[in-house]
């Protein structure tokens, strides 16, 4: 297998409710500055993750429409899916593919374009990642799905109210210094706990946005980055993936998240590494329970630690490790599809040196971790400057 | 609207609670399936589920999908039926205030949506407290 480098990076210059942008403007936006920031004149393949054009928008077939609006035919284009993992997921197929030798120059892009349709038949399309016949039959939402983990957490480990405030707190502190965030702003625990109930006990500033967006990155390998990159360099250390059941309620634990766990032991064991050599972390914070869950899952807080961990200021910036310096989903917002490749942004960003105002200071390996569903599909990578 | 053929081959799980035990090693899967999760054995016996459990825990879903709008608020949760198999239902019947991890409830046979305006009714089970 051979070395992976991350050769370039690109996002929108703001994600939101992006009502004069379309689906494939989006995704050809941000893919064209990575491959601007990567510096090459061509790419020999392409990955689009996105989890739901065909509900969102109408559209299905996003490789080839992306393809084509990116003027790069004839390369093979395919579409990842994997729910809210679909961005980690596109991100390791291009992995995979430029490791394996198949391939030199590798576009990974992920986009959602979600303000297309209702609120409610946004929510409708996102439940499709939920167990349509036995979980949203029942009228279960994804909001609920997190509040019925939340309150095992709360009642198992004595987790707070406020310490799930905090998490929302923590991230949109980080995201107010990033001006590509959707709501790149503070907010206090008591804005959250008065916030709107959602599903009890999750209120609507516990939960990510609904978000138009796109990110995407070009990798090749280590030795052909070594020649070509302008930027300081960045290796893929490792990637891993690992599935559950689709329904929550079919799983032994209901407050842990053991697709998360088994990618992340792959991931350290790919990387050489242990939880204790990660100086950051991106993870999907889709709902404030969901941050706490993965940290445990990650053994980057102990078990049931995680809301201490938030209200302690261990993994703000500045904290011992910083979690969702980007704002995370919460803050920076949740275009579904892209959402994995944007963690992969954020870390090659610290790992760079080129953070701006949330840099960390001497950030030197960092990790990403990309969930579907209620964890059913887990992808987590870890990158390192080198 | 759907084909109703997507909610008729439920009925047997949906209506009459139908699982299947693995031969093998006695794990119950709800709704039945090809091939065992746990030893991936193929050999099914055809078992019911128990009509009583416990709630093993609960919300109470404030915004929901439209076709549940007339119903909203509403309490749903992951019930642990006597036998150990664990079902997402609907908590019908219910003191939001009184809901706890640990109560007993039983199934009842329920409506639980309208398939569209012209479709098919579509009924399950939801738990109310025992
Ligand atoms: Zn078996």
């Amino acid at each position: 297998m051979r070395d992976v480098a991350i050769l370039g990076v690109g996002i929108n210059k703001k994600w939101g409710e992006l009502w004069e942008m379309s689906l494939r403007d989006i995704f050809v936006e941000a893919a064209l500055n990575a491959v601007d920031d990567a510096g090459v004149d061509h790419v020999d393949s392409m990955y689009v993750g996105c989890m739901s054009s065909g509900l969102f928008v109408g559209q299905e077939h996003l490789g080839c429409l992306m393809a084509d609006y990116l003027g790069i035919n004839p390369v093979p284009a395919t579409r990842v899916e994997s729910a809210c993992a679909s961005g980690g997921a596109a991100f390791r197929q291009g992995f995979i593919e430029v490791a394996s030798g198949t391939s030199d120059i590798v576009l990974v892009g992920g986009v959602e374009k979600m303000t297309d349709v209702s609120g409610d038949e946004a929510t409708y399309a996102l439940s499709a990642a939920s167990d349509m016949e036995y979980e949203a039959y029942h009228g279960i939402t994804f909001p609920g799905l997190y509040a019925l983990m939340a309150r095992v957490h709360m009642e198992r480990y004595g987790t707070t109210r406020e310490q799930l405030a905090h998490v929302s707190v923590k991230n949109h502190k980080h995201g107010s210094f990033n001006p590509e965030a959707q709501y790149p702003f503070a907010i206090s625990v008591e804005d959250v706990l008065g916030s709107v109930m959602v599903a009890d006990p999750l209120r609507i500033l516990d939960c990510s946005p609904i978000t138009d967006g796109a990110a995407a990155v070009v990798l090749c390998p280590l030795e052909m980055a070594r020649k070509i990159s302008k930027q300081p360099l960045v290796k893929v250390l490792a990637s891993a993936q690992a599935s559950d059941s689709i329904a929550l309620h079919s799983r032994s634990d209901l407050a842990w998240l053991e697709a998360v766990h088994r990618a992340g032991e792959k991931a350290y064991k790919m990387a050489g590494k242990t939880p204790k050599d990660i100086h950051l972390a991106e993870v999907h914070d889709c709902f404030s329970i969901a941050e706490i869950l993965a940290l445990e899952a990650l053994s980057l807080v102990e078990k049931g630690k995680g809301g201490q961990a938030a209200e302690s200021g261990m993994t703000a910036l500045g904290g011992k490790v910083p979690v969702n310096t980007s704002g995370g989903l919460k803050s920076k917002g949740h275009p579904v599809g892209a959402t994995g490749v944007a963690q992969v942004i954020e870390i090659t960003r610290q790992l760079r040196g080129s953070a701006g105002e949330r840099q960390v200071e001497g950030a030197r390996t960092g990790l990403t971790q990309n969930m579907g569903g209620t964890g059913g599909s887990s992808v987590v990578h870890i990158l390192e400057a080198v | 609207m759907a084909n109703p053929a997507r909610y008729w081959r439920e009925i047997p799980q949906r209506y009459r609670l139908e699982a299947a035990r693995c031969t093998s090693c006695g794990e119950i899967s709800y709704p039945p399936r090809l091939a065992c999760r746990k030893c991936r054995s193929r050999k099914f016996e055809s078992v019911v589920l128990a009509d009583e459990g416990k709630i093993l825990t609960y919300t109470i879903t404030r915004v929901g999908p439209s076709q549940l709008a007339d119903l909203t608020p509403y309490a749903v949760g992951v019930v642990e039926l006597e036998g150990g198999v664990r079902i997402m239902a609907q908590i019908a019947d219910c003191d939001f205030e009184e809901l706890a991890i640990g109560q007993r409830v039983r199934l009842e046979f329920r409506k639980i949506q309208e398939d569209g305006q012209a479709g098919i009714l579509c009924y399950g089970h939801k738990c109310v407290p025992v």
